[in-house]
């Protein structure tokens, strides 16, 4: 009896402890409110920036506790201007759009704005336009390739989680289905050793590969697919307001423009694929 | 708890529990208490998930109907996840034969007696050792990446799903190699000698006496390695082709949702029941015939 009678007390109180639980409730604003010289902020004082790690050059240089490099000054100007220090953390890309609260102000990490995606999280406005691009061996058939319609028989390979895989499976179309890796390395691991053609990454990452990673490797071209890369918010965070005037600011005086050549310049010379 | 039955998820003897047996042997009371608080218990872990502050958003980015579907049947840039698990299917089936071949030789190769044998033995040993101490990833990796990139005619030109069923059958063989050596360990000496007294030769023995006996008692814990296995399949997409896990996770970051995992995990969950239900009958059966055996 003694025992009935504690389990039903712990019944009533595990159900009050529930009930309790369940009055949380979101402060949601609309985007435009966001003032910039007092920002909502994750912790108070400091702009708290997320990307994956390992993160890689030249969207990032530098130490991760002070980068510099394209996406890594992008947030830095972003922090100067709204008066506020930089605390980078790491978040990875599967976790970024994870339910529940996150702890940091945005992840800036090649994120491709796209509609599905905006459903489950809120986007700045697009600080780069991608393209895509199609990295070969010297000698291999697919180096010869000018156009989409050449790559259409080659054994293509991309990363997971990526863009490059839409990209391939609604515009090239090929043949036979496209190989998906874990990493850009494990990517490379195939394409040196025969499994794969080509790969295709977004443009910066392709011409990455071939300076610095893959002897006797070239890129056949790029192709841009109107894809712009954004900063990743939790949903309803009024803090976008603040980035996106921020943002508006860096492009209309150039500044965003002037990053780009600073970091980018020497991988966005390349040809276009045709069609 | 006052309950003295067992719930239906308490099994611990495949034998007595067959379907409903259980039960009656149960006074009419406690089965009404184990159904209570069988009840109870799912009915407070469903309230506790429901009422959590953020179940609605963990609802929808994991169970939402239409991404479970849209993700089951696929998008024209991302794959079905159904589709994709049957190379999961293909590659479990292709495997398991093939580990059930060659672990049974490493076994039996380690128990051949005489000094001759010695460098055999060795090899066996030292095969189990080693693949049982290395990461399946890493072989998978070596494997993969490693043989193709050797240039060798006949080895390094096969598919990457190819090199994925050799890393799996490398791996599991060795464990599966020691399932049956406990198998062939536990079957009594006396048999063996009593099978070599009528003239059977240490071969015959074997294959004869020995195996039988031992193959039987280890159906169980081999059947375990296989749900396994099943779910190590998942690890061959290193290699670049889509299975149900991979598909899952592209359907994940193209849509920022994971229902697709769901999708993935209860495949899986289907395929492992019927072969945890058939371990089940398989060993009722064998207790069943054993017992008949020792009336007679």
């Amino acid at each position: 009896m003694i025992k009935r009678a504690v389990l039903v007390g712990f019944l009533v109180a595990v159900l009050l402890a529930v009930g309790c639980g369940g009055q949380g409730s979101a402060e949601q604003g609309s985007k435009e409110s966001c003032d910039v010289k007092d920002p909502p902020l994750f912790k108070e004082g400091v702009l708290t920036v997320a990307t994956d790690r390992p993160a890689y050059p030249p969207w990032f240089e530098g130490s991760p506790e002070n980068y510099s490099g394209f996406e890594g000054d992008v947030a830095n100007e972003v922090a100067k201007r709204m008066d506020l220090p930089v605390e980078w953390v790491v978040e990875p890309f599967n976790k970024s759009y994870a339910p529940g609260a996150k702890d940091y102000d945005f992840d800036i990490n090649q994120i491709t704005i796209t509609p599905e995606r905006e459903k489950a999280v809120d986007f700045s406005d697009g600080y780069f336009d991608n393209a895509q691009g199609v990295l070969v061996l010297n000698g291999n058939p697919a180096a010869d390739a000018e156009s989409i319609a050449d790559l259409k028989d080659a054994r293509l390979g991309a990363q997971v989680g990526t863009t490059s895989l839409d990209f391939i499976n609604e515009t090239i179309k090929p043949d036979e289905e496209p190989k998906i890796f874990d990493t850009t390395n494990d990517a490379k691991s195939a394409l040196e050793s025969g499994q794969i053609d080509a790969i295709v990454t977004d443009l910066v990452t392709t011409v990455y590969l071939r300076d610095f990673e893959i002897d006797g490797s070239v890129v056949v071209g790029q192709y841009p697919r109107n894809e712009q890369f954004g900063m990743l918010f939790e949903e309803g965070n009024r803090l976008v307001g603040c980035v996106n005037k921020v943002l508006g600011q860096m492009k209309e005086d150039g500044t965003l423009s002037e990053l780009q050549e600073t970091w980018l310049q020497d991988y966005l010379s390349v040809p276009i694929l045709k069609e | 708890m006052t309950t003295r039955g067992t719930g239906p998820g308490d099994r611990l003897d495949p034998e007595e529990a067959g379907p409903g047996r259980g039960s009656k042997m149960l006074g009419g009371r406690a089965v009404l208490v184990s159904s209570a608080s069988t009840v109870l218990f799912f009915a407070i872990i469903a309230i506790i998930v429901a009422l959590a502050p953020g179940s609605g958003i963990v609802a929808e980015r994991f169970f939402d109907p239409f991404h479970l579907k849209q993700s089951f049947l696929g998008t024209p840039s991302t794959p079905s996840v159904a589709g994709a698990f049957l190379l999961n299917v293909e590659i479990f089936a292709i495997s398991e034969v093939l580990i059930l071949i060659l672990a049974l030789v490493i076994a039996v190769v380690r128990q051949i007696p005489g000094p001759v044998f010695f460098p055999f033995r060795m090899v066996a040993i030292a095969y189990t050792d080693l693949f049982r101490g290395i990461p399946l990833i890493l072989v998978l990796y070596m494997i993969g990446f490693g043989v193709p990139g050797l240039g060798l005619a006949g080895l390094s030109y096969l598919s990457d799903v190819t090199y994925g069923i050799i890393a799996l059958v490398l791996v599991y063989s060795a464990y599966v190699a020691e399932v049956y050596r406990a198998g062939i360990e536990s079957v009594h000496e006396s048999q063996n000698a009593a099978a070599r007294s009528l003239g059977l030769t240490r071969w015959q023995s074997m294959r004869f006496v020995i195996l039988p006996q031992a193959v039987r008692r280890v159906v169980p814990p081999l059947l375990n390695d296989f749900i396994g296995l099943q779910k190590d399949t998942a690890l061959v997409s290193v290699l670049g082709s889509i299975e149900a896990a991979r598909a899952a996770q592209i359907y994940s970051a193209s849509e920022f949702n994971y229902a697709s995992y769901v999708v993935a995990a209860l495949l899986f969950v289907l395929i492992t029941i019927p072969l945890a239900r058939f371990t089940d009958r398989l060993i009722a059966r064998d207790k069943r015939r054993r017992q008949a055996g020792a009336l007679a």
